[in-house]
């Protein structure tokens, strides 16, 4: 396919959890500099467990998993370099939206005043300019979001890891942080690897689909999205914006049937 | 949001007023009534003082009962401080080692299921001191609140976020410090604010059973010793003084909590701002 050498290489890889549970299997999956995936399937498919493997949260048991580009740590572990957006904004409800965003950077040993620059920097860009020393509590749910994800970008990671970051949104604020996170990715490419049940926020913001399929959670099909750069408003309503959304839930379909 | 010291779910406006006007006017109907029936049916002091009695005894005895005030106060202090300081530390050592709190858990729970009065005479034997005694019996009661609300506190800790932690390499100072430590703030707090009480039980209860004379005795000592005499008035002006003492500690305690948490935790939120 391409000549460039993939972030983070899956072969083979599987999860079976003390439960019993096989959750994975069989996943074999190139993650470009770069790329936008979207991983994208029904409930219990394993696409948390995919995103906590990548993040070195839960280890295989099964395939390999190369970090081709990293460089690794004394134990052998490769230095991940990445972000992580929970569902839910998971953030530390006694701290101020700076010492929340600062997080990343005082656990890696930055200098405060350097790492309240460089989190300023982050809620700027996430439009929460004037919130620093707001508290959790005080903001609405669409702006701890923004939170949690300038607290995942502050460390200038390679891969973002976002596990359904939206779902719990309602729809006019997840259009704008969908939008709002385009236009970060387009600027910075960061590699991002995005959660979703949605078909719509799939297409809308990936380039890469990956559809999984349950019972057990594997690849069923890959599918690139063709779209204009920059996507906007004008791509959400384009007949080939809905001819993709097509495409898309066809094949989530067939991966929800019952294999014959 | 409301300033008062009254932290948890304070109703805005004049629905907080009642707080504290509501129990003051039931306070003084209930006082009103007592001092009458007591003048009406005549009854003697020795069987039950009215409540002005009480008040003037009070004042009368100022000087010892305010010496014995401070003995017991310190008591529950310095019981309060061991208990908080030990109790969190255990928490912490548990919060560390699983096998660390599986084999010294029960025995909390044994000290804590034991009833001070059963225990009380043995310590007073085996330990010299009275005070240390004394210190000792209210430390055990007030000890165990406080060390398995902080162990639960400890171990609530967002798992998401934990998760981020260990993404980020964290180290274990920096996750107990930075992660465990505040998830469990609220939790010691509550479990402060039930041993504060029970540190003066705790006092009251063993200094009966200690039930030591001299210029060293607690609020309790006056009341045996006021019983004796049949001072029944002396005895209520010291029993005034050990519920009012409760009741301070508590409201401290209380108002402690509500300042570290006010910013961000949900018990400390005026009903008018939540979310
Ligand atoms: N810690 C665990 N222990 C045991 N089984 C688990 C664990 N976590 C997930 N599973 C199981 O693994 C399977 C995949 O779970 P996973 O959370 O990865 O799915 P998902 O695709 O993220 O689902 P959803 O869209 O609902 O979040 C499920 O059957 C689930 O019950
Ligand atoms: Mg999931």
């Amino acid at each position: 396919m391409t000549p460039t050498r993939p972030l983070v290489a899956l072969r083979g890889v599987a999860k079976r959890y003390a439960t019993g549970t096989l959750a994975l299997t069989g996943i074999d999956l190139d993650i470009l500099p770069g790329d936008f995936v979207a991983l994208l399937g029904p409930s219990g498919c394993g696409k948390s467990t995919l995103l906590r493997i990548l993040a070195g949260l839960s280890g295989p048991t099964g395939g390999t998993i190369d970090w081709p580009g990293a460089t690794h740590d004394a134990a052998g572990d490769p230095q991940r370099d990445i972000g992580f957006v929970f569902q839910e904004p998971t953030l530390m409800p006694w701290a101020t939206v700076m010492r929340n965003v600062t997080l990343p950077l005082e656990l890696a040993g930055v200098k405060r005043s350097e790492a309240e620059d460089r989190a300023a920097e982050w809620l700027a860009r996430v439009e929460l300019k004037g919130f620093e020393r707001a508290y959790p509590r005080a903001l609405s749910g669409g702006m701890r979001m923004r939170v949690s994800i300038a607290r995942a970008l502050v460390t200038r990671p390679r891969l973002l890891l976002m596990d359904e970051p939206f779902a719990a949104l309602d729809e006019i604020t997840r259009f704008r942080l969908n939008n709002d996170l385009l236009q970060l990715w387009e600027a910075e490419r960061f590699t991002v690897v995005f959660v979703t049940h949605s078909v719509f926020e799939s297409v809308f913001l990936a380039q890469r689909i990956v559809v999984m399929a349950p019972r057990p959670g594997r690849i069923a099909e890959e599918i690139a999205v063709e779209a204009p750069t920059p996507r906007g408003e004008e791509f959400r309503t384009s007949p080939d914006y809905a001819a993709q959304c097509r495409t898309v839930s066809h094949a989530l379909s067939r991966a929800m049937a019952p294999a014959a | 949001m409301s300033e008062e010291p009254t932290p948890e779910r304070a109703l805005p406006g004049a629905a907080a007023w009642m707080r504290v006007v509501a129990p003051t006017v039931i306070a003084f109907l209930f006082l009103g009534a007592w001092e009458a029936v007591v003048r009406v049916n005549g009854i003697p002091h020795y069987i039950l003082p009215g409540p002005l009695l009480v008040g003037q005894t009070l004042l009368k005895d100022w000087g010892t009962l305010s010496t014995s005030l401070l003995i017991t106060l310190k008591i529950t202090f310095m019981a309060l401080s061991v208990a908080a300081v030990l109790g969190l530390a255990l928490a912490v050592l548990f919060a560390q080692s699983r096998i660390i709190e599986m084999s010294l858990f029960p025995f909390a729970v044994i000290l804590q299921v034991t009833p001070i009065v059963a225990i009380a005479p043995l310590i007073i034997i085996w330990v010299n001191d009275v005070t240390l005694s004394l210190l000792i019996c209210a430390w055990i009661v007030a000890f165990f609140p406080i060390l398995s609300n902080t162990t639960v506190g400890l171990n609530s800790a967002d798992h998401n976020l934990i998760d981020l932690f260990r993404l980020y390499r964290a180290n274990r100072w920096q996750v107990l410090v930075r992660l465990l430590l505040p998830s469990a703030l609220p939790y010691f707090l509550a479990g402060l604010r039930i041993s504060g009480g029970l540190a003066l039980i705790g006092a009251i209860v063993a200094e009966f059973v200690a039930g030591t004379g001299g210029s060293a005795s607690g609020l309790a000592y006056r009341i045996l010793e006021a019983g004796y005499q049949l001072q029944i008035p002396r005895m209520f002006a010291a029993l005034v003084l050990v519920s009012g003492t409760g009741i301070a500690i508590f409201l401290a305690l209380t108002l402690l909590s509500h300042l570290l948490l006010r910013k961000w935790h949900e018990s400390a939120m005026g009903r008018g701002d939540r979310r």
